[in-house]
């Protein structure tokens, strides 16, 4: 009984069809267990949480370079940027909005850096729906390849207080 | 009367202040008896509160109605989360820590002192921190990440209903002690005991992460410290908010052992493996923190794979445990009542009508297949990249949190009321169909979430046409969201209705036991009660179901794979 003390002889092993189901529970959260080393090594989206620390003035400052060395226009005031295939680019995130501009190559692979110059922030790519987390005085480095071409917008999608649902930025893939 | 001074705790002993339920037979502490019925009160109030606070975010979810201006939208947010997923929770774990502790064990409580304090600071933070929340002083959302910046009372509440919820820890394991000490009972603990054990155990560390570091950053909110570091503080923020998530579970997973016992005489087959299964969810389950920092920075691979596994998920294999063992004493109870035609025919004749059973088996159905399978896919470490802050997020623990935990807490308070305050239900055919409603209510919620967050749409926005990305797909679950939504807060203000109803206007009972809800009957052709105590193999019903569960799951979990494998390659 539930609420009553067990018998005294209580400590046995389980039998028959529960034995069964425990055994193959377990087999299935062994092979559970098994896919994320499995795809961190075959497979292709992985989070690797690539990190180096950075102060929100410094990662301002390499953003503003980024920026003045590739910057190939502008959209409503924001630059558009096109890094060089494999190389390194920079997003920086802060109260409300996104900058710059992304303008990548479809098949090639980018280092992007995220960090937040104030609070938290969430890089939230749509249609796609890739997400990841940024932090301020955390240099977060994606490899990211395009494999589709089009206007992707990034949401934040980390509450960051009244202006959060507009601060929208955008990746454009040729 | 004489002065009898007795040593002993127990209920049994003579001047014990107790008295004895004309239903149950049991003792009830009567001190146990005052701090169930405080702590199942503000449980309620605060259920209310956060069921308002609910109805008016999924209608300004549900774009098409677009009710809350911004400001209120992520005020009122953050007041649903605290009340839902900590005040009404913890108050009611509470009340069943007192109830599992005393009148299962024949103890009286511990301290009547210790339960004062533990209430009256509990009630103390979760009013300060609601007034600070309303006027409008932390905007923050339930998790505060840092830098974003509170009223420094919004955070000393929170301090005071977790070190508030620590004492009532302490309170029960000190009626524990004495319980034993003084032999009120024989053996080990019972069951439903043991279970409430694991849930106070679990509770402690969150409890105490909770105040390393809701602490620092009170005293920084005073100017006094430094900023503690905002990763820091979200990898100890989910100690607290993950791992006290795993209390609800154990304690939801109790209250399925009782009410299948009460509704049906269930009993466990086998001690030992329930009471393994709640070992394992002590080991494992708090290293679930984890699931929130999948895609986080500063954090690697290899602690994100081993934490979020639970250690090879270990506490997984304890929840698809309990997901046989409950199911199946239930099985075996109405087997040996008579009704043994086919696989199925025990469901048939299973107590329908009584609303704590219902809403059980809801719960567990709810929970298990709908949070259980999202939560452990969601929670696994790459999947997390298409589900991270989505709203597939919440549409997991809102399967799990609202239909399983809240649901069985419920369903519960159908005997509390009867058993603690003695009065009968008001409206008894509305109270049959609450849970069904409420669960119902609940399910929609879940699938609209779940699947607008499938296609991108992020959790915790005001509004989400500014993207221009969301299509009438997106649209249409989020409205399904919102008649969901409705549903279950009509559910959930019935619920408050008959329960406050019942306590100031039911039948009282006196000496009379309740009126039952209905329990399981044995037929005219019945075999002997214990006969199947050695059949292994009986319960093919529960073999089936738990097989339609195990395939359901290996589909949900391949088929996020296969999504994942076709977004972007990143790294």
């Amino acid at each position: 009984m539930s609420i009553q003390p067990p018998d005294k002889n209580w400590f046995r092993a389980p039998e028959g069809a529960e034995k069964m189901w425990i055994g193959i529970a377990l087999v299935w959260c062994f092979a559970m267990s098994l896919m994320m080393p499995y795809w961190h090594f075959r497979g292709k989206q992985n989070a690797r949480g690539e990190t180096y620390a950075v102060s929100a003035d410094d990662f301002w400052e390499r953003t503003e370079i980024f920026v003045k060395d590739n910057q190939v226009g502008e959209i409503d005031g924001v630059p558009v940027v096109e890094p060089a295939p494999g190389s390194d680019a920079y997003l920086a995130s802060r109260m409300w909005y996104w900058y710059p501009i992304l303008k990548l190559r479809q098949g090639e692979s980018y280092r992007i850096h995220m960090s937040s110059l104030d609070i938290n922030h969430g890089f939230s790519l749509q249609p796609l729906n890739i997400n990841f987390q940024v932090l301020p005085g955390y240099d977060h480095v994606i490899t990211m390849t395009p494999t589709t071409t089009g206007e992707f917008a990034i949401v934040c999608n980390e509450f960051c207080g009244i202006g959060h649902d507009r601060m929208i930025g955008k990746i454009i893939v040729e | 009367m004489s002065t009898s001074h007795t040593s002993s705790c127990s209920l049994d002993a003579p001047g014990a202040e107790a008295r004895t339920c004309a239903t149950t037979g049991l003792r009830v502490c009567l001190t146990a008896q005052q701090f169930i019925k405080l702590n199942a009160v503000a449980a309620i109030v605060f259920l209310l509160l956060g069921g308002i606070a609910a109805i008016l975010l999924a209608l300004t979810r549900w774009q098409a109605v677009h009710l809350l201006p911004v400001d209120w939208f992520y005020r009122i947010l953050t007041f649903h989360g605290l009340n839902m997923l900590i005040f009404w929770i913890l108050f009611f774990e509470v009340a069943v820590l007192y109830f599992t502790a005393t009148t299962l064990l024949k103890s009286r409580l511990f301290s009547k002192g210790v339960a004062w304090v533990s209430f009256l600071m509990m009630l103390t933070g979760a009013v300060m921190t609601n007034i600070v929340i309303l006027q409008g002083k932390a905007d923050v959302m339930m998790t505060s990440y840092l830098p974003l910046l509170a009223h420094p009372l919004f955070y000393l509440g929170i301090i005071l209903v977790a070190v508030g919820t620590l004492i009532a820890v302490f309170n029960f394991f000190a009626t524990l002690y004495i319980a034993k000490r003084d032999k009120t009972y024989e053996g080990s603990l019972p069951l439903v005991t043991y279970g409430a054990m694991a849930a106070a155990v679990i509770a402690v560390i969150p409890l105490l992460h909770g105040a390393i570091v809701m602490v620092p950053t009170f005293t920084y909110s005073l100017g006094l410290t430094p900023e503690p570091d905002p990763m820091w503080y979200r990898m100890i923020w989910w100690g607290l908010g993950h791992m006290s998530q795993q209390v609800n579970v154990a304690a939801m997973v109790a209250i399925w052992y009782l009410i299948a016992y009460l509704a049906v005489g269930a009993k466990p087959l086998n001690e030992t493996v329930c009471r393994g299964a709640f070992v394992l969810y002590i080991l494992f389950i708090n290293l679930a923190a984890a699931h929130h920092l999948l895609v986080d920075p500063g954090v690697s691979p290899a602690w994100k794979i081993w934490n979020t596994s639970y250690a090879m998920y270990l506490a997984v294999l304890a929840s698809m445990i309990h997901a046989f063992t409950v199911p199946a004493s239930v099985e075996v109870a109405m087997r040996e009542k008579g009704h043994s035609r086919g696989i199925f025919g025990w469901i048939a004749g299973l107590p329908w009508r009584n609303p704590a059973f219902s809403a059980a088996v809801l719960s567990l159905l709810i929970f298990g297949f709908v949070g259980g399978i999202t939560g452990v896919t969601l929670g696994t470490q790459q999947i997390n990249i298409i589900a991270h802050n989505t709203l597939r997020i919440p549409g997991h623990f809102h399967a799990t949190v609202v239909g399983g935990t809240t649901l069985a807490f419920m369903g519960l308070t159908y005997y509390v009321i009867p058993l603690i305050f003695r009065r009968d239900f008001i409206w008894r055919g509305l109270a049959r169909a609450q849970p069904w409603l409420f669960g119902g209510g609940i399910l929609l919620v879940s699938f609209g979430m779940s699947f607008a967050g499938s296609l991108g749409v992020a959790r915790r926005v005001h509004d989400i046409e500014y993207a221009g990305v969301y299509g009438p797909a997106a649209h249409f679950f989020l409205g399904l969201l919102g008649i969901g939504a409705i549903i279950a807060v009509f559910a959930l203000l019935l619920f408050v209705v008959l329960c406050v109803g019942t306590v100031l206007f039911g039948a009282k009972l006196g000496e009379r036991p309740m009126t039952d809800w209905g329990a399981a009957e044995k037929t005219f052709d019945a075999p002997p009660a214990g006969s199947l105590a050695h059949a292994h193999w009986a319960m093919k019903g529960t073999m089936a179901l738990t097989s339609v569960f195990l395939l359901s799951f290996v589909v949900y979990y391949f088929a996020n794979w296969k999504a994942l494998a076709d977004v972007w390659p990143v790294q």
